[in-house]
């Protein structure tokens, strides 16, 4: 799977954000990370493979998401759907 | 090939005819608009630039812009699930666009992810597809001036044919209903 990584100086938590890459929403979410230094990576789901979509699809499901855009997974274990400042900052300790 | 003007247009024109503002900030209704112009290239259709399309005609239609839920969510929330069609509050200042729920089925949001069409499966979800996207019922509203009918929670905020305001809206109660109540 083609995950992008945006550098940054806080690495210490793991993040993945599936996005689309048409997505308004998702775009302030990446623009949020970037600016706060937040090292993560990213899928544009609408780019990717249908094996790669249906990868996508159980990882999120697994992680008790709903298939809705920006999903960002935090370590494995935290999921936070959309473009949510205040709990994103929280989830990261920033 | 679409262009960005025509699709800027044609929201604008559509925003106008329902009673309703494109969003006030250049900066997040620009990528929206550049979205809808990319899907439309990629899919053939101007499908929401904030969900996932499969391409697919049949599984898509409900997100093809303006999508079945601007209406539900502007009534709801000032503004449609992208925040490309907002309410008057937001277009003047007054309020702000914040993400919301979305309305979409579930089955929908998976369907998606099929690299087929099942149009088996869309058929038989269409009739939950519209009663699961509202939460108070879907009723059928005519304009008392021109005529106009359409099938919606709330009356429109203003009529696209004639511009009647949406006081002018009255519900219509099919005879069927009231015999068997």
């Amino acid at each position: 799977m083609n995950r992008i990584k945006v550098e940054g100086k806080h690495k210490e938590h793991q993040v993945l954000m599936y996005a689309i890459s048409t997505c308004g929403w998702c775009r302030k979410t990446k623009q949020l990370l970037k600016d706060l230094g937040v090292e993560y990576e990213y899928v544009d789901v609408d780019l990717a493979s249908n094996e790669d979509k249906e990868a996508i699809k159980q990882d999120i499901q697994r992680h008790g998401g709903d298939l809705r855009y920006p999903t960002i997974i935090i370590e494995d274990r935290i999921l936070i759907t959309g473009f949510r400042e205040a709990k994103i900052k929280e989830a990261l300790g920033l | 090939m679409t262009t960005l003007k025509a699709v800027r247009q044609r929201a604008a024109a559509d925003a106008k005819t329902h009673g309703y503002f494109l969003n006030p900030d250049d900066e997040m209704l620009e990528p929206i608009l550049k979205g809808l112009k990319r899907n439309e290239e990629r899919y053939g259709y101007p499908t929401c630039p904030c969900r996932l399309a499969s391409g697919h005609l049949e599984s898509d239609r409900d997100i093809i812009c303006p999508c079945d839920y601007r209406d539900p969510d502007v009534e709801e929330y000032g503004h449609c699930y992208c925040a490309l069609y907002v309410n008057k509050e937001i277009a003047e200042g007054n309020a702000e666009v914040q993400p919301i729920p979305e309305r979409r089925p579930q089955p929908k949001l998976e369907q998606s992810f099929s690299e087929t069409p099942k149009s088996t499966t869309v058929q038989t979800t269409e009739p939950d597809a519209v009663t699961s996207t509202s939460k108070t019922n879907m009723k059928l509203w005519y304009c008392k001036v021109c005529g106009y009918v359409c099938f919606r929670e709330e009356p429109p905020h203003k009529c696209p044919i004639c511009q009647a305001k949406r006081e002018m809206f009255s519900e219509i109660v099919l005879g069927m209903n009231w015999m068997t109540r």
